[in-house]
């Protein structure tokens, strides 16, 4: 794992409606950000399985499914529900009005 | 030339014929099979017959297997072909175009001719037998003409089923019957002086002891005369007196015959290489013009083909037929009945009722149950029956008919027969789950074949499939697996405590928050139960109703423009086509539905896509009113009867827009040659002579299901009303994700029609209908006017003003 973990300001808090999610590029990566009940949570956008954008998936208090064959990954660490690998989870942070999110090094985690 | 096959030929494609082929092949894999039928179509369903009397559906829906089953199973069918002559020394026969088959065993299941009595003007035009699909459809399309009345001459269970069919064409129709009480082979007088009242409630009249001494002519049957001078004017004459075993080809090759071809218990006629099966046979006296007992024979005609032919081993007892004990239902929606074995012992329990049309009665000789007649309750009937068949010992047969109409399917023994039709018993239904990997009754019923004939015995497979895949029965279909709450449960929640959004119904019920699998069950709910006056939450929807269009494997989406009827204009076409140009949409496709989609267009171009196309939403991507697809009807075709293009239209500017539990696709066909495959959709139009049919529960997916007919109409707008409160009951009660297909047999044809023809129910689904369609709006005018913002793009990367920061994440979980 590399040393550094950086932390990029995402968006503004209106950007996502409540119970969504959207994908987003910091530092070339692409993130999937959602505004879960239980919070704000980032993982790597695409699914593991078959690449499906999880930021188009339901989410529900600490899950997203996602759209293409309904895998389930837990928000905060990215492991996976359903079956599988799990994918990368990167920590989001409310400040105020904005949303910061803070790249997990490695590019996936481990099942 | 002869043919080199060396194996088995069938002679006859009737249901016994083809109930050989297939226990041959089961007990011998590679035995070469031929099976030759002299009707003009592969083996159907004759038993069957009487429904599509009533319905008018083609009697190709009557088939036994459709035509792979015969490649796949290795059995060469010849159809419309006759043998001429058999030579069983040499073991070669001789069909009608002069081709030879060569054969090592021959099997005759000729089966059996309808009797006509010789009377005068038993010949004249409109005196018609009941036994094949040609007599179906003349009867039909006489009963359909206008006359006056038909008369039906027998009283026994096919001429009862005939009348039946006469009548729901609306014509009326008098059975005439020789002796004092009807189906005197299976009734008792008590359950039959009830049958007459019940039949008389379907606008059957019945006259008992009318011995037929002529028919009226000249010209053409005008009535019927009887023995007593009286007389009855009928322009229908159908006769269904009973059966003549035909044995024919079986005398010419000197088999041994009395009325039928006379077998032992091995089903070995008089030259051993020979066998014959079900009606063309007699059994220790007996020759059985009912289905069930065929079943049995077919089975040891197999045993008898198979061990001979693997070196003539000693016969096994097992494999010997003894007979079966006759049973038979009758197939008149609006009677239930039940009958096995004999009509009478010396010691009788019986249960009846006159004003509710309910007899039920249980026959013992010798302490041991030997008859059962079951009318107006058929509870517990299964296990009756094989109590009749295993000749169990009784003490008190009347608390064994009281115990017997509380016990489910589940009660019953594994031999029990379950489906009549296709002689399967509950043990092969539990073996298809156990040991087959079955977990649906659909997909026991297709391995096992139980249910697929009459489908009276559904209900019963059902129940046993649910018992034996872990007591499904006993678990409701939940909503909300998570919290185990039902959509009835949560549709009264909705409406005392009046929730109007996903969340509501979430922070009230806890639905949803778990593992959000039923968001969009919930969201679907809840705009419902509201007439679509909910608070839309677009976090529950899936993604393709936030968007509005269908998200393919790699992300992208496709676009289909609404087409009503599939009717479309040189200008949308140059629209679509410019618009294909401009995005450089990947693939443009004709869709199955009449319709044009874009496939592979990025989220991001959707709204522009929309507001230059400038046609609203096909809802391709929803759970909703698809399209209607329609063939050109009366508009241009040489053959329409109806304005299926119009129809098509109005039902889908009327239904656009509104969801539903499952998708939704239609068709209207403007004849019955069914171009627009009506009959295959969720609900359905064709036009007939003099009106519309109504279906609903089609499919052509994984699983072909024919439509129901809900109803027959006049008129296109009965038509359209019919068809539209059908879609409001859907919407109602069924379960998310359930298909029409699954919905109608889950409720029951009976009941759907009860509230959908019914006057007020169904004027009641219509105006809920039209209140929930007031609040729909189509949803690509979110184009101009998004219901989010961001709803189509990725979020912008932040741009400079905000530098990314770098040091430890405060409070990050990694």
């Amino acid at each position: 794992m590399s040393a550094a973990a950086t932390t990029h300001y995402a968006c503004s808090v209106d950007d996502i409606p409540r119970g969504e999610g959207r994908t987003i590029t910091l530092d070339g990566r692409r993130i999937a950000l959602f505004r879960a009940a239980g919070g704000w949570y980032a993982l790597d956008a695409a699914c593991p399985h078959r690449g499906g954008p999880l930021a188009d998936g339901i989410v529900c208090d600490r899950a997203v499914i996602c759209p293409l064959h309904d895998r389930r990954f837990d928000l905060a660490t990215g492991a996976p529900l359903t079956t599988g690998d799990g994918v990368a989870a990167h920590a989001g942070e409310v400040r105020g009005q904005r949303i910061f999110v803070t790249l997990a090094a490695a590019e996936r985690r481990a099942a | 030339m002869v043919s080199m096959s060396s194996g088995v030929v069938v002679v006859g494609g009737g249901i016994a014929g083809q109930a050989v082929c297939e226990a041959l092949r089961e007990r011998a894999p590679d035995v070469p099979i031929t099976l030759v039928c002299g009707e003009s179509s592969a083996p159907y369903d004759r038993v069957r017959l009487s429904e599509i009397l009533v319905s008018g559906e083609d009697s190709q829906t009557l088939g036994l297997r459709p035509a792979e089953w015969y490649t796949d199973n290795g059995v060469e069918l010849l159809v419309g072909r006759i043998v001429t002559w058999i030579d069983t020394d040499r073991g070669v026969l001789g069909l009608d175009d002069s081709d030879e088959l060569g054969f090592e065993r021959l099997v005759i299941a000729t089966g059996s001719q309808p009797l006509m009595p010789p009377i005068p003007g038993i010949t004249l035009e409109g005196v018609h037998p009941f036994r094949d699909p040609a007599d179906c459809e003349t009867i039909r399309s006489a009963a359909t003409s206008g006359i006056e009345r038909a008369a039906v001459i027998g009283g026994g269970l096919l001429g009862l089923e005939a009348a039946r069919g006469i009548a729901a064409q609306g014509c009326a129709v008098t059975v005439v019957h020789l002796l004092d009480r009807l189906m005197e082979r299976q009734l008792d007088a008590g359950a039959s002086s009830l049958l007459a009242p019940a039949l008389a409630g379907l606008d059957i009249d019945v006259e008992f002891e009318r011995n037929t001494q002529q028919i009226i002519g000249p010209d053409r049957a005008h009535g019927l005369r009887f023995t007593d001078g009286s007389e009855l004017l009928a322009d229908l004459v159908v006769v269904s007196i009973g059966i003549r075993p035909e044995t024919e080809l079986a005398r010419s090759i000197g088999l041994v015959c009395d009325r039928g071809v006379i077998v032992d218990d091995a089903m070995r006629t008089s030259l051993p290489r020979v066998l014959a099966v079900g009606e063309c046979a007699q059994h220790r006296g007996i020759v059985y013009g009912l289905v069930a007992p065929i079943h049995d024979q077919a089975r040891v005609a197999a045993k008898t083909l198979t061990s001979d032919v693997a070196g003539g081993a000693g016969a096994d007892a097992s494999a010997l037929y003894l007979g079966s004990v006759p049973s038979a239902k009758l197939k008149v929606a609006g009677i239930d009945l039940v009958c096995a074995g004999e009509s009478g012992g010396d010691l009788e329990a019986v249960v009846s009722d006159a004003a509710t049309g309910v007899y039920r009665k249980l026959s013992v000789r010798d302490g041991r149950v030997i008859g059962t007649v079951l009318l107006g309750d058929t509870r517990g009937s299964e296990a009756l029956v094989a109590a009749v068949r295993a000749g169990e010992p009784v003490d008190d047969p009347l608390q064994a008919l009281a115990d017997a109409s509380l016990a489910g399917p589940a009660d019953l023994p594994d031999t029990a027969q379950i489906c009549d039709c296709n002689g399967v018993c509950k043990g092969a239904l539990i073996e298809a789950v156990t040991a087959g990997g079955c977990a649906t009754p659909r997909e026991v019923m297709a391995v096992t074949r139980a249910g697929t004939g009459c489908g009276s015995c559904r209900p019963a497979v059902k129940e046993i499939v649910a018992a034996a895949t872990g007591g499904l029965s006993d678990e409701p279909a939940y909503l909300c697996p998570c919290r185990k709450q039902t959509r009835e449960q949560l549709a009264q929640q909705i409406r005392d405590d009046d929730l109007r959004s996903v969340s509501d119904v979430a922070a009230t019920c806890g639905t949803g928050r778990e593992c959000g699998t039923c968001k969009p069950a919930l969201a679907y709910l809840v705009s419902e139960v509201c007439a679509n006056l909910h608070r839309e939450e677009r976090d529950a929807r899936f993604i393709n109703d936030r968007v509005h269009a269908n998200i393919q494997h790699d992300g992208t989406f496709s676009v289909v423009p609404r087409m009503y009827g599939g009717v479309t204009t040189p200008a949308e076409l140059r629209r679509i086509a410019d618009v294909a140009e401009k995005y450089e949409v990947p693939m443009v496709k004709v869709t199955g539905g009449q319709r044009l989609d874009l496939l592979g267009v990025s989220k991001q171009d959707l709204p522009a896509i929309w507001r230059d196309l400038g046609m609203p939403s096909g809802h391709a991507y929803a759970k909703a009113v698809r399209t209607v697809k329609t063939c050109v009807g009366t508009r241009f075709c040489r053959f329409g009867l109806g304005d299926s293009v119009g129809l098509g239209i109005e039902m889908e500017k009327l239904w656009e827009g509104l969801h539903t539990p499952h998708k939704v696709k239609s068709g209207v066909s403007g004849c019955p040659r069914n171009c627009a495959e009506a009959t295959v959709k969720d609900i359905g139009c064709v036009a007939v002579e003099g009106g519309w049919q109504v279906r609903a529960g089609g499919a052509a997916g994984g699983n072909v299901r024919e439509a129901d007919i809900l109803t027959t109409v006049t008129t296109r707008a009965e038509a359209l009303r019919v068809a539209t409160a059908f879609l409001q009951f859907y919407r109602e009660n069924a379960d998310y994700k359930e298909r029409t297909y699954d919905f109608i047999p889950r409720v029951g044809l009976e009941k759907v029609r009860e509230v959908v023809l019914g006057e007020q129910s169904g004027a009641a689904l219509r105006e809920r209908l039209r209140i929930a369609k007031v609040a729909t709006q189509d949803p690509w005018l979110e184009r101009d006017d998004p219901y989010h913002r961001h709803q189509f793009d990725d979020l912008a990367a932040p741009e400079a003003p905000e530098p990314a920061l770098v040091g430890p994440p405060a409070g990050g979980e990694l």
